[in-house]
């Protein structure tokens, strides 16, 4: 077991040569995606906030979706997740079509989300957190609930392997703490390691940056970093395009609900679409020449 | 002033049948709001539907007690069906307000003129408990000791009453220590965050108000038996938010909380009651300042003045854990 | 009369109310008889629900001997001790009842009753001309417009306070299970005005309705602006809401007393006749009070800068106080013009259904199903629920003539349609009838 998550390991170069070849414009296809969503639109009343006609997510890359204020980011994010209901459009997750299943039927096939405001479950202790996230627990049944034998074994090993997260993400100490006195940082922490508690395929990060502060924001880089090396697919939501340009392996761009550009970071932040959309829509965006 | 029959009647009121249909309906209220964390507020309905399908089935219907008791039972669980369905997938004060709405209808539906020769209009039902009292195996005599002292009939009440109450307790303590009792301690918590792990959210919810309700309409058994009547006017709102009291006093998502609740709560309410009434019968406090009627009002007082000062101090029980207080601020 | 027999016998008159939502408990949950045996009250009242006084009932025990004999105070009642639990029989002698009464009957007489152990037995015996039908309210098309203009009266009333009540949703989130007691507060602070200390209707309505706002005002000021300030949780406060209504109601029980006051000036009016429906000169005046108040709540959302803001703070809160909108103040005006209304909607049900202590308490349902109706937080959507329940509430009474049937509900069942409606509203259309749809996210 590791002791630092490592950043520039092989699946890296795996996943730079894989998208190598692809050309860097909107809607482009991808060797091989894991999730493929078309003609995707969310309304608010009069406000179109998500109008997406075609992305395709490249399987074992860290994917960054990225764009200012208000782009609607996490509503797309919100949309794929099953955690709100399109106007119109179709999604597929490793080939099969997701766009009618409920949230807990999007995670359970295999892509878990985080939240921009971080989810810890306050009154319940840190290796709690980490239990719940463990999928298809016998003792999670209302009948075999009450008989403790029937699930004592299973929540060993559940516990053994949140136990290993624990000490991977540096929260072992705070293992019988309730998650509510955690701090942002550590919250964001928990988060994402109960949602590999579930052992997911792709991991769908909202803002895992925002509010942590900065000492923290390179351990979180390298966790993210790590997924990738396990071999997990990452979608990440950011509007701070600095973050992005050292992880990602991929930039996706949205601006006013649609998708403006796409490509790998250093050609996307030199896109003049993508400089206007940040200028035009948010004039404080930290900005690279 | 009596000492004795004041203590005689708090700690009976504190064992008493009062004590176990509000532990009993406040262990159901736990499920709900303390572990689950759904704003049931029509507890009450739980409760009646269990006193009254008693009395209509043995009344109106002519079953045996046995069969009375599980169409209570089934009509409770059909009853959380029907809350839950429409609310369970809304914000929390819709399950609120949908659950007061709707055990005020079933009480005045319960109590109206129009079903008098199904529910006995506003006088209830009464003497369907013949088959229930004539299982009592103790015989005529006194049981138990000192100031705790019942007649046969009494006893068998309590005892049947707080063997439903363990029951219960140990029911909830195996649930809540199981990974199906994180889930919605996690629900409580944050659902979405439940619903991206995996979990089916409105389905943990509704198995959480059914087994709530089913415990309440146990109370409705033990209230109605005990006293072999039902009476509408017993189920209104009050009912459902003295079970809240009883259930913040004890202390919400606690194992032993509600039992705990109940019993201060009745002893509390029976030692204020006794007290003040002896105090206006024997002219020590003056009628300019206290009458008869007036020491009921002073009952209501005192609860809703628990209620506000519970919710506001100390949210997690009178012996609940500093701890969470500190996390309290949702 | 000894305490505890007084008590007993306001346990029986609440017992009996149409909608007592806690005072019947007083009941069921108060002490029994101080003294060994069984309590058995009878209350006789005629087919307007005033009590019956003067009329000798006796009990008598199933083996043929009389238990007791007593006559029916002014309240209508007669209260036996009872030795022992068990089935008794009461006839009520109607020899002996009022000679205006003469020729009213009984359902069942004698009555046969059953006495358990340990709570007083209630018997409501009511005197009708044909007690064995059902009575009948109204019947037929005709009646229509007459229930529709008594609903829409009604509606207006609950309106005022409904508007209140939704705002103060919208701007803090809170739902506010006191805002009954505003309703109170305003009736039962007139009627001790006009009452007791002998002021004219007017003046004591006036300083009722500004007491019940400077209610508002320090139930935000000391309770509830300080509860936001520690982070208090939306449900946590919600039950302190809860916690605060049980308590004012209960104080107000406690000076007050239980009956239902008429203010001092009350007085039995003709209605006027508009044709299909007629109506009171008081009811005409509450309606056109009660819409020239609404219309300038609405106008005052609409065009002045505080009714803007407390728009803008309903819509978005952080995004108002960003703007620098003075939250805090949007939401104390919002407390004290909402119990203001809410107070004069006390002071126009005063006038026809009587002032009580839960004059309020039996409302509060109606009120939160008209806001839910309208969609909560919503100014507008309130007003409109108000009326569409308060039209429902009556109109629904109607017995229709259909083929062999009559459709309606039976007045007694009144509410509880209402209460259907919200439930169902909620079932198809949970952001109500003007609402939004919430946005996820």
């Amino acid at each position: 077991m590791r002791d630092e998550p490592s950043g520039g390991g092989s699946r890296k170069a795996a996943a730079t040569a894989a998208l190598a070849g692809v050309a860097p414009e909107p809607g482009v296809a991808k060797p091989d995606p894991i999730l493929v969503a078309d003609s995707v639109v969310r309304r608010f009343g009069g406000l179109t906030a998500v109008d997406v006609a075609h992305l395709e997510i490249q399987r074992g890359a860290i994917t960054a979706l990225i764009g200012p204020n208000g782009a609607g980011k996490t509503t797309f994010f919100n949309l794929l997740t099953g955690f709100d209901q399109p106007d119109a459009g179709s999604w597929s997750f490793e080939g099969v079509p997701i766009q009618k299943l409920p949230a807990h039927r999007v995670a359970r096939r295999g892509m878990v989300r985080t939240f921009q405001l971080t989810k810890a479950l306050s009154r319940l202790t840190v290796l709690e957190n980490m239990r719940l996230g463990a999928s298809r627990q016998a003792g999670e049944n209302l009948f075999t609930a009450l008989i403790r034998p029937l699930w004592r074994g299973q929540e060993i090993s559940i516990t053994e392997r949140a136990d290993e997260l624990l000490s991977r993400f540096k929260l072992d100490a705070k293992r019988g703490d309730f998650a509510g006195s955690l701090s942002g940082g550590q919250r964001k922490l928990l988060e994402m390691a109960r949602a590999l508690m579930s052992e997911p395929t792709m991991v769908m990060l909202d803002e895992p940056m925002a509010g942590v502060n900065p000492a923290l924001t390179q351990s979180l880089l390298g966790h993210v970093k790590d997924l990738r090396e396990q071999g997990m697919t990452v979608l990440f939501v950011e509007h701070d395009m600095d973050m992005v340009r050292d992880i990602s392996d991929w930039v996706v761009v949205m601006a006013q609900g649609q998708i403006i550009a796409e490509g790998p970071p250093d050609s996307v932040m030199a896109n003049s679409a993508v400089i206007d959309a940040y200028l035009g829509g948010h004039h404080d965006a930290p900005l690279e020449a | 002033m009596d000492i004795d029959s004041i203590l005689r009647n708090g700690l009976q009121a504190a064992v008493g049948i009062d004590a176990i249909v509000f532990a009993l309906a406040a262990i159901g209220l736990n499920v709900h709001f303390g572990y689950t964390g759904l704003l049931n507020f029509g507890q009450a309905a739980f409760v009646l539907v269990g006193a009254y399908g008693i009395g209509i089935g043995v009344l109106y219907f002519g079953l045996p007690l046995g069969v009375s008791l599980i169409l209570g039972l089934v009509a409770s669980v059909i009853l959380a069906l029907l809350l839950g369905i429409p609310t369970l997938r809304l914000r929390a004060d819709y399950l609120a307000i949908v659950t007061i709405a709707a055990a005020e209808i079933l009480r005045l539906v319960a109590r109206a003129n129009s079903f008098r020769d199904v529910s006995g209009g506003s006088d209830g039902l009464s003497g369907f408990a013949g088959s229930y009292n004539a299982l009592n195996p103790f015989p005529v005599g006194d049981y138990g000791f000192g100031y705790l002292t019942f007649d046969e009939r009494a006893f068998f009440n309590i005892v049947v009453g707080w063997s439903l109450v363990a029951l219960s307790v140990l029911a909830v303590f195996l649930w809540m220590r199981s990974p199906w009792g994180r889930v919605l301690k996690a629900i409580r918590e944050d659902e979405d965050a439940v619903r991206s792990l995996g979990k089916n959210v409105f389905s943990y919810k509704m198995q959480a108000l059914v087994i709530g309700g089913v415990i309440g309409c146990l109370a409705g058994f033990v209230y109605s038996l005990s006293r072999s009547s039902v009476q509408p006017d017993n189920y209104g709102t009050a009912f459902t938010f003295f079970a809240y009291t009883v259930l913040l006093l004890g202390g919400a998502a606690r194992v032993f909380g509600p039992v705990v609740g109940a019993m201060i709560f009745w002893l509390v309410i029976s030692l204020t009651d006794t007290l003040l009434r002896q105090g206006v019968t024997n002219d020590i406090i003056p009628s300019y300042i206290l009458d008869g009627p007036q020491v009921g009002q002073v009952r209501f007082m005192l609860v809703g003045l628990a209620l506000m000062l519970l919710m506001i101090f100390r949210p997690q029980g009178i012996f609940g854990d500093k701890r969470e207080l500190m996390l309290d601020a949702r | 009369m000894a305490p505890p027999l007084k008590f007993l016998l306001l346990a029986v008159i609440l017992a009996s109310t149409i909608m007592p939502t806690a005072s019947a408990s007083a009941a069921a949950f108060g002490a029994t008889a101080a003294t060994g045996g069984e309590v058995l009250n009878v209350r006789l009242r005629s087919e307007d629900r005033t009590p019956v006084g003067g009329v000798t009932v006796t009990v008598t025990a199933p083996d043929g001997t009389e238990v007791g004999q007593t006559e029916t105070d002014d309240e209508g009642v007669a209260t036996f001790d009872i030795p022992e639990p068990g089935p008794y029989s009461v006839e009520v002698d109607l020899e002996t009842i009022p000679e205006e009464l003469a020729g009213l009957s009984l359902a069942q007489n004698p009555r046969d009753t059953r006495v358990d152990p340990g709570t007083p037995r209630n018997l409501n015996l009511l005197l009708a001309t044909d007690p064995g039908a059902v009575r009948e309210t109204a019947s037929g098309w005709s009646t229509v417009p007459q229930l529709f203009v008594s609903g829409l009266r009604f509606g207006l009333l609950i309106a005022l306070a409904a508007l209140g009540l939704s705002m103060i949703f919208g701007t803090t989130g809170l739902t506010n299970f006191a805002h009954g007691e505003f309703i109170t507060v305003g009736a039962v602070v007139t009627y001790v005005f006009n009452n007791i200390a002998e002021l004219p209707f007017l003046a004591a309505a006036a300083i009722g309705i500004i007491a019940t706002a400077a209610y508002g005002w320090v139930n935000d000021a000391a309770l509830w602006k300080p509860l936001r300030r520690r982070g208090t949780g939306l449900i946590a406060m919600m039950i302190v809401s809860i916690g605060l209504g049980i308590f004012i109601r209960y104080v107000v029980a406690f000076f007050l007393g239980t009956e239902t006051f008429q203010f001092r000036e009350y007085a039995i009016q003709a209605g006027i006749d508009f044709g299909p429906f007629s109506l009171k000169p008081a009811d005409i005046i509450g309606m056109v009070l009660a819409v020239v108040v609404l219309v300038l709540a609405a106008l005052s959302l609409l065009y002045t800068r505080i009714g803007k803001a407390t728009r803008a703070v309903a819509d978005n809160p952080a995004l108002a106080a960003a703007s620098g909108i003075d939250v805090d103040r949007v939401i104390r005006v919002v407390w004290v013009t909402g119990a203001g209304m809410a107070g004069l909607s006390g002071v126009l049900l005063g006038i026809t259904q009587g002032v009580s202590w839960n004059l309020g308490a039996q409302l509060l349902l109606l009120i939160f199903a008209a806001v839910t109706l309208g969609g909560l937080g919503t100014a507008f959507g309130a007003v409109t629920g108000a009326l569409i329940v308060g039209i429902l509430i009556d109109v629904s009474t109607a017995q229709i003539p259909v083929g062999g049937i009559t459709l309606g509900v039976p007045t007694e069942l009144k509410y509880v349609g209402a209460l259907v409606v919200l439930i169902v509203i909620l079932l198809f259309r949970p952001q109500g009838i003007l609402g939004r749809r919430e946005r996820v996210g």
